[in-house]
Formats: structure tokens, sequence, C-alpha cells
């Protein structure tokens, strides 16, 4: 299944690249054209601004929850064991809302890096405090030279947020208490789709851990993943093409 | 295909089943214990952990488990339920929530049981978790302690979802097929807080530090015990212990009242208050800011610690004046002075440095009140506000801080004399009238919140006009309803005076935008 996402005629972005890759389109295409088992879930969230990072960190580190496992040990003949993951509980300060992590500084600080540049673009962009960010799941397929290796994605997570700015305090307590709440149903959200037991990339083999893993942490091991945004402005469509993304290693020629 | 389980596979299933419905337990008891959960991840794997999952494993909810399951595994009709519920300081209890952890008969034949089941089993955990905190139950167990407690009961068998009253919701955490069956994992959990009628449940009185082992009047015939979820305060057999939070406050209400002038009341907390009557009569002369600081110097340094209650403002509201009365904690004491030797022995005694006479602590006392005085901060403070409580507590003069008694000791340049002399009953410095007593001074009041050209009075006349205000006149229905008639006939003219001035008001809001 997987080999066969990579060639499919269907979303434009799905073509096998002629030259060196192009990193940005490619996520661009992403978004748009989905490979054959890429699923998609957009979650929306409307919060003030110094809840965007609290409200963005809890979807992000729900969904990374799920989908990290404990460094794999490969032993001979093939099997492997799996490291431990522990969890820790993360009050927000700005919202009435506990959610619970995989317990990971690396991890940790890796999403607050994203999640801070991308409020500080919403703070920046001046527009209508619209914006979207994306957890985008992908397998790494190798493919001969000169061509780079092909990303595939086969889950990617959308929240679009929306700032909303408050005048009184009181307004300010609601918005406490009902973010927390539109949290909650985010999270059951969440799991429900975890919970389909929909596709999930193969265990690997020793010499493809690379391609469906990122390994490169030191207590955790989730599947790859990046992580782009883009400030929006009513339409959807980006104001800025303001796109970074957290990559491994995609980068690679 | 071959459909059947190995025996291998079938031994393997059962071990995860079990061992996954004991952590399911330990997850949802630790996620209401009221505190924050954390766990380590570690790269190498300990073999002990199941599901690859860091869960720790409290014995007793672990025993509790077992001895519910009996040695048997959910299965069709049997299911394993974790009871969550609230019950307050004085005997009410509801059901929050009902975690069921069934097995329905969908079988996956083809699932691979050591790899596929595991991690599936170990997704639908790190799914627990996250559900755990979603709850409404959740908020409502990080807030447990003072008036209310979280329990938790196990039982095996059928659901039963009766006591969550109407409406309740329910949430499905996750299902994980098997060759044997689908286990789902959901929970049912009340919407409608508001409180049970005390009939549904027969009330137990308050009883304080004695286990309370089961419910009466349960409507089920397997009722295990419940247990708190706060396995660190005690063993599994341990009563949960109600904090006595009326003492302090009807303390602090008994303080204020029919106090003459001699009297000085505090509310202080009992590991603080060590220090005997001299001491209180000293602050009374001193331009403190409040209560707060009155707290301080009270402290002569038995741990140099900084007392409980929590320093204010000098120029609290009167809200913060009942707060700062009320909020000590728990094992708050009150005092009201009077001339009793043997309580200042007592008290004196009480002080783990063993200190010896009254006269020694209050030396001490001195030298740090006289520090704390003569900040000249402070002196702005209650000159420049009349508005402070405890302004008893404030010299009589706060105009000129020529006449602070403090800061131009009227009788003695030695520091120590203004409170000698008031001790020894020397003299009127600083504002001391009335009797002199050998523990402590008379001295004129000024009570919060009444200034002396208005209204002279003592403190607790104040304290019990404040107790009981007349009605605001505003809020009688007579005078409600009257205004309420002017208003409405009154209507027509503004009505007509705003239509003139319409222009005005659009120019008013043009510039707004």
């Amino acid at each position: 299944m997987v080999e066969s996402s990579g060639s499919s005629p269907k979303g434009s972005g799905w073509s096998r690249p002629k030259r060196a890759s192009q990193p940005p389109a490619r996520l661009v295409g992403a978004a748009s054209g989905w490979g054959m088992n890429c699923r998609a879930e957009v979650l929306e969230v409307s919060v003030e601004g110094r809840q965007v990072e609290e409200a963005l960190l809890a979807v992000l580190h729900t969904v990374l929850l799920h989908r990290s496992t404990g460094k794999f040990h490969y032993k001979k003949e093939g099997t492997y064991s799996i490291g431990t993951v522990g969890t820790q509980d993360i009050d927000c300060d700005f919202i009435d809302f506990t959610y619970v992590r995989v317990s990971s500084e690396e991890l940790d600080r890796a999403l607050r890096k994203v999640v801070g540049e991308f409020k500080d673009a919403l703070r920046n962009s001046g527009g209508d405090g619209l914006g979207q960010m994306s957890l985008e799941f992908y397998q790494k397929k190798k493919s001969r030279w000169p061509f780079s290796d092909e990303c595939i994605p086969w889950e990617v997570w959308t929240v679009k947020v929306h700032v909303v700015a408050l005048a009184t305090e009181q307004e300010r307590q609601i918005c406490r208490e009902k973010v927390g709440e539109k949290l909650c149903e985010k999270v059951i959200n969440i799991v429900e789709v975890m919970n389909r037991h929909e596709y999930l990339p193969k265990m690997p083999t020793q010499s493809e851990v690379d391609n469906v893993f990122d390994t490169g942490l030191r207590d955790v091991q989730p599947y790859l993943y990046k992580i782009s945004f883009q400030i929006t402005d009513a339409l959807g469509t980006s104001v800025t093409t303001t796109m970074r993304r957290l990559i491994k290693d995609t980068l690679a020629l | 295909m071959d459909t059947d389980l190995s025996s291998q596979d079938r031994k393997d299933l059962d071990k995860f089943i079990k061992f996954f419905a004991l952590k399911t337990v330990q997850v949802i008891v630790q996620a209401r214990l009221g505190e924050k959960i954390c766990t380590r991840s570690s790269s190498s794997p300990t073999g002990s952990d199941w599901f690859n999952l860091a869960i720790k494993d409290i014995p007793e909810v672990t025993h509790e488990a077992k001895k519910a399951l009996a040695g048997q595994l959910p299965a069709v009709g049997r299911s394993m339920c974790v009871e969550i519920s609230l019950k307050t300081s004085e005997g009410d209890s509801m059901e929050l929530e009902i975690w069921c952890l069934e097995m329905n008969e969908k079988c996956d034949k083809e699932i691979k049981v050591s790899y596929t089941v595991y991690n599936r089993l170990s997704l639908l955990l790190k799914s627990l978790l996250a559900i755990t905190r979603v709850t409404p139950a959740y908020r409502l167990s990080r807030k447990q302690g003072r008036e209310y407690v979280i329990l938790y009961r196990i039982y095996f068998g059928e659901v039963q979802l009766n006591g969550l009253g109407e409406g309740f919701q329910t949430v499905r955490v996750g299902t994980v097929g098997t060759p044997v069956g689908t286990i789902t994992l959901s929970c049912a959990y009340r919407i409608n807080l508001a409180f049970m009628s005390t009939r549904q449940f027969e009330r137990t009185p308050p009883i304080m530090g004695i286990v309370i082992d089961h419910f009466v009047d349960r409507p089920y015939p397997s009722s295990s015990p419940m247990h708190p979820c706060n396995y660190r305060t005690a063993g599994e057999d341990a009563g949960v212990a109600y904090p006595s939070v009326e003492d302090s406050q009807e303390v602090c209400t008994t303080s204020f009242s029919t106090s003459p002038p001699s009297q000085c009341v505090f509310t202080v907390s009992k590991a603080h208050f060590q220090t005997p009557t001299p001491v209180v009569t000293d602050t009374l002369r001193v331009p403190m800011a409040g209560l707060a600081f009155s707290h301080q110097l009270m402290v002569p340094g038995k741990e140099g610690g900084v007392p409980l209650a929590p320093s204010q403002p000098a120029y609290g509201t009167q809200a913060d004046h009942e707060k700062m009365a009320t909020c000590t904690p728990s094992d708050g004491a009150h005092y009201i002075v009077t001339p009793s030797s043997s309580e200042d022995t007592e008290t004196v005694s009480n002080s783990s440095e063993g200190r010896g006479s009254p006269h020694d602590v209050l030396e001490a006392i001195l030298v740090r009140k006289v520090g704390a005085l003569v900040n000249n901060s402070l002196d702005q403070v209650t000159m420049t506000n009349l508005d402070i409580p405890f302004a008893m507590f404030a010299p009589k003069n706060f105009e000129l801080e020529d006449n602070d008694p403090m800061v131009n000791p009227p009788d003695s340049p030695d520091t120590e004399s203004p409170l000698q002399g008031s001790l020894h009953s020397d003299g009127s410095s600083g504002g001391s009238s009335g009797n002199t007593h050998d523990d402590f001074v008379m001295v004129d009041f000024k009570p919060a919140f009444s200034k002396d050209d208005i209204l002279p009075m003592d403190l607790g006349t104040f304290y019990r006009e404040f107790q009981n205000p007349p009605q605001l006149s505003s809020l009688s229905i007579d005078i409600g309803a009257q205004s309420m008639a002017e208003d409405l006939d009154s209507l027509p003219e503004k009505l007509a005076v705003h239509e003139k001035n319409v222009k005005e008001f659009d120019a008013f809001v043009e510039t707004l935008q």
C-alpha cells in the first residue's frame, strides 16, 4: 500500500520529483493532495492570544502521545524490544485544562519552539488572527540516485486557530473555562480517531527503522513527523508563505 | 486458516487482558488522586513495564482490583467496573463516573496476539490516560481535600449506571479486537452535579478519622468497600480525615465580641503563637499596617519563620479583614488575651527552644519590632491612609511623624523602654491610657473603617454593627417599586431628549470606531 501511494496519479504533489526536491512545494502538495492512505483530520479552536501556545501544545502532545513508542532495541534474529514511555500531566496556565504528554523534554522543546514561532507569526501578521498548524506523520521511501527520498504522509492533523481579543476580565475568565471544555472535546475527538486502528506503518526492520520512526530522541520514539504552519486570511488561503518545518532529515541529498 | 488460538497465544492473551485490566484500574484511580502524575521514560526496557508504559502500581489498588476480579477475566456479561464517587465532609455522596471494561462476542480471529493486540492495548491505555483528564470528575478531583474527597470502588459483573443521575453521558475510550472477543473501554459520567437528596443514601454523621468501610443502603448486592483516592496520606484502612474548618471560623466570630479596649484579640496559627501576652500588648502600640505585621512581630524566631497568615497590604478592604481573620490554616487557634498567668506559662513553655521568662521572649521581640517600625515607608503607609484594618494597632496620631511614639519615644531614648514602660505600668507613652496591668495596657483603639471624628467607637461595637448592617434601602421592596414607577414615568421624557440629540450620539459613535 505504501508503495503504490507514491505513484498515485491523484494529488498533484505526488509525481516523482525530477529535480532536486523543493521542500516547500512538496509540503504544499502534501497539504492539498493526499496519498491513498493518508488520512486528514482537522480541528478548530478559538482562543485568546495568550492561550494559543497552550492550546496547540495540548493538541499536539495528545496526538504525539498516541503516536510515540518507546525506543526500539534490535536484537539478533530480527527481534526487538521496546523501551518504556513515561507520561506527565501538564496544567495549562491560561486555560482550565490539563493534558497528558510523553515524558520527553526534547520532544516538548521541539514542539514549544515551533508553536512559539507560530504564535509570533500570528501576532506579527496583523491579520485577522487566523492561522493553522499541521502535524504530519510520514514515511520515507528511499529512492535511487539521483532522486532524493520521498516523504509520504500517512496522517495529517491540522489545527485551525482563530485568535479572539477579549475586553473584560470576566470575558477572559469565561474564555478560560470555555476553551478548556473545547479542548476536552478535541481530546475525545483525537482519541476517537486513534481508536479506529486504521493504517499504521508496519513495524520496520532495523535497517528501515529510520524510514518510519524518528530515532533521534533520547527517550521516546515518535513516528516521523513534520510540523508546518501558515497564517491565513478569512478565506483560508495563505496570506504569507511563512512555512517552517520541523524536519529531521528530509533535506538529505 | 487455523482460527483456533494456539495455547501459547491463548495464555498470552489472557495474561494481556488481566494486566490490562489491572493497569486500567491504576490509571483511573491515579487520575483521581488529586495530584499531577509524572513518570519517567526509559529507553532501556526494564521488562516489567506492561504495555511499554510507565504506570506505577499502587499496591492497595492492585489488591482491590485483584480481589474484585477474583481470578476471572472480563468476559461477556462480566465487566470490570471502576466507580468514582464524591463524598462531602458532611457525609453526602454522589457517584460521578463509572469506567467499564467490557468484552463482547465480536471476535477478530486473524489478529496477531503477541504483537497487534499488545500494541493496541498499549494505545488504548494511552487513550485512557488522555481521557481521564478530560471528564468533569478530573477537575473535581484536583480540588478535593477539605470539603470533599473522591472515592473509588471496583466491582465485577453487571454494569450499574443508576447512580449517575439523569442525562449522564458516555465517552468511549477505545476498543481492541482479539480472537476471543472485543475489549471495550468506556466511561459513563454524571452531568447533573447538583447534589442528590440525602434521602437516597442513609445519611451518616460526619465521622472524623474513622474509616467508612461500606455504604449502608446501597442497592447493589455485591457492594465492595469504597476507598479514598488518596493513598499517600494513609494506608488502605486509614480514615478520611476531614479538617475542622468550622473551628477557626467560630473562634473568629467570638473573638471580637464584647471586647473591652483592654483586650486585644488575634487569630493566630498555633505553630507560631508562642509568645505570651506582653508581646500582644506591645504590638498594640506599634504603628503596624495590618495583622500581617502583628504576626511577624509575634514570631520571636522560634524557627525564624514567617507566619502562615498571608501578609496583606496595609490598607486591605473589609473583605480582606475577614479573610485575614479566617484564612489561617485549619489548625489555627485563637487566643483571647486575658491576664491569666497560666496561659502565659503554657504558651511560653510551648516554645520549642525552651525560652525562659516572658521577659526574655519579650526582648527578642523588641529588637525585631524596632526594626520593623522604623521603616519609613511603613510609617507613610499608616499615615497616609486612615482606612486601614486593625488601625487599633496604629498610634493615635497619624498626622505628624513627630508625634509617632515609636519614632520619638516620648519617655526614654532607649528603644526598649516604651515597652518596658507599658509592662511595668510606667507611664502613658504612645497613646496608652486607662488602666495598666502587669501584662497588658489599655489603648484607645481606632477601629478600622471608623474615623476618629465621625464615629468613635470600640472595636467590638464596630464589629457587631458590621455583622448586622441595616438593609440596603434600594433592596427594600416598597422603595424599589416606587423608584421603578418613577423611572418608568420619566422614560418618555428621557427618550424625547435623546432623540433630539441623535446626531451628537452618532458623531460620538463614529469617533469610537
